[in-house]
């Protein structure tokens, strides 16, 4: 789901870069200074995660799950995808450099419409609801990653249009397996750990008070 | 052999093992290194013109030479950049409105789309081999202490350190459950229950993460942490550094000179 260098018109770089130092503004001003070590151990956990190639088919994919980074992280999703996409552009040269701003904000802003969509509802749903939740989240969130590349490309020239529709085709069987990955993570944490659901408000919360023995 | 720090084989995290050969380049200052790669990619991707191109890509290949880089990694990469935007690349002549240079059946390609894909490819192709050359070389610790120094601000660099300390723990845990599914005959296949697995997997990491960064906070705290790190490292402009910051800008005036001639 990266875009290249080069591609890109020069007013489509601009603006969405200026929206991407917006989101990574409030996402670093949500963070406080107990929350870097969570935000950061998350970062790396999504990094080592979107390396895995999962089966599809006769192929395989990678996985984005800005979904799921979406309900742990809320705002906290722009800085640790910028962080990721950065260190992915300068030491694998994978992406962009200029592209990086378009890049972040495809992924990170339905991260955050994502937070804001079902955070809320999967705080009171049962264990069963929460994974039904999750699917949703996990599969709208690469949905929308589609369809925001699919708009920069269109924007930056109509010739791009037919790339941006097919991409968004081939991206329908990513979409299921996004879902279904994320439905099985959210069903885990809920029973295991449901505070990690909880998302921003408490990503400043004291840790878990210790459990005490009888 | 400096070692760089980040390295990935595409299918799992490689680590902090591989080394590349030293040059010239390691000597420099790892902020000017990151400001002209930034300048670099700027003009090459606002440039039009295809001797601008041109020169920028044989100025992007000239750097990866003198960084001594590892000659089978790199053009991996770029060969695996090349097969991601190829398709796009191949739809491009025909999807571009203009003069029609060939016609395939139905279909009718033309000179500017042509033209087009040729400047993405130049241009894609000389930012990532700069990239790799000037910042790639950097160990992922001095880069991060480069930005903060660069007055990037300071939780944001904090994030990054953490990200890269943390990518080789991950892994191992990564590694150490995926050794237990396999002791239980877990085969990843294109089905539900491979998903729904890897999912748990995963949300078992998440699960994990969290403790591990709450024992972190508090062995942080126990050393005094109230929210601001300490990034010691010194960063000096030496002689060298003149010489590259001429070099520098004088092939940056090249480039953006070209697209007037």
């Amino acid at each position: 789901m990266h875009i290249v260098d080069g591609v890109l018109s020069n007013p489509v770089l601009v603006s969405s870069a200026g929206l991407t130092l917006l989101g990574v503004a409030v996402g670093l001003r949500k963070i406080e200074g107990d929350d870097i070590p969570k935000v950061g151990v998350f970062s790396a956990t999504f990094f080592i995660a979107s390396l895995v190639h999962i089966p599809v088919g006769p192929s395989s994919v990678h996985l984005i799950l800005n979904g799921l980074i979406g309900i742990t992280l809320g705002w906290a999703a722009f800085p640790a995808l910028l962080i990721a996409l950065l260190l992915q552009a300068i030491f694998f040269g994978f992406g962009g450099l200029v592209v990086l701003g378009a890049n972040t904000l495809n992924i990170a802003l339905p991260a955050v419409l994502v937070y804001y969509l079902y955070a809320p509802l999967l705080r009171r749903s049962t264990t069963k609801l929460a994974a039904i939740w999750g699917f949703a989240a996990g599969s709208s969130a690469i949905a929308l990653t589609t369809v925001f590349v699919g708009f920069s490309l269109a924007l930056s020239g109509e010739e791009f249009l037919i790339a941006a529709k097919l991409a968004f085709v081939t991206h329908i069987p990513v979409m299921l397996v996004e879902g279904f990955f994320t439905a099985a993570a959210v069903f885990l944490l809920c029973k295991v750990k449901p505070e990690i659901l909880m998302g921003e408000p408490h990503l400043s919360a004291p840790p878990s008070a210790p459990k005490t023995h009888p | 052999m400096a070692t760089q720090h980040l390295e990935h084989s595409g299918v799992s995290w490689k680590g902090q093992q591989l080394g590349h050969k030293h040059s010239r380049i390691d000597t420099l200052d790892p902020r000017l290194r990151i400001i002209f790669t930034m300048i670099f990619a700027v003009v090459t991707v606002f440039s039009q013109s295809f001797p601008s191109l041109l020169a920028a890509l044989s100025f992007a290949l000239l750097s990866a030479l003198f960084a001594r880089l590892d000659y089978k990694r790199t053009v991996r990469r770029v060969v695996a950049m090349d097969l991601f935007i190829i398709f796009m690349l191949i739809l491009l002549p025909f999807t571009t409105p203009g003069d029609a240079l060939i016609n395939i059946g139905p279909l009718q390609a033309t000179q500017q789309g042509l033209l087009l894909a040729l400047a993405i490819g130049l241009k894609a192709n000389a930012i990532i081999l700069m990239t790799l050359a000037l910042t790639g070389t950097l160990n992922a610790t001095t880069f991060g202490h480069a930005l903060s120094k660069l007055k990037i601000p300071d939780k944001f660099v904090y994030l990054l350190l953490f990200t890269v300390r943390y990518l080789e723990v991950i892994n191992r845990e990564y590694k150490k459950m995926r050794n237990a599914m396999k002791a239980r005959a877990f085969t990843a296949r294109s089905n539900l229950h491979t998903w729904r697995t890897l999912g748990y997997l995963f949300g078992m990491l998440l699960v994990r993460s969290l403790e591990r960064s709450e024992r972190i906070l508090a062995a942080m705290k126990c050393r005094g942490y109230t929210g601001k790190l300490h990034l010691v490292s010194t960063m000096k402009i030496q002689r060298q550094d003149y010489l590259f910051t001429i070099i520098a800008l004088s092939l940056s005036a090249v480039i953006i000179g070209l697209h007037f001639l």
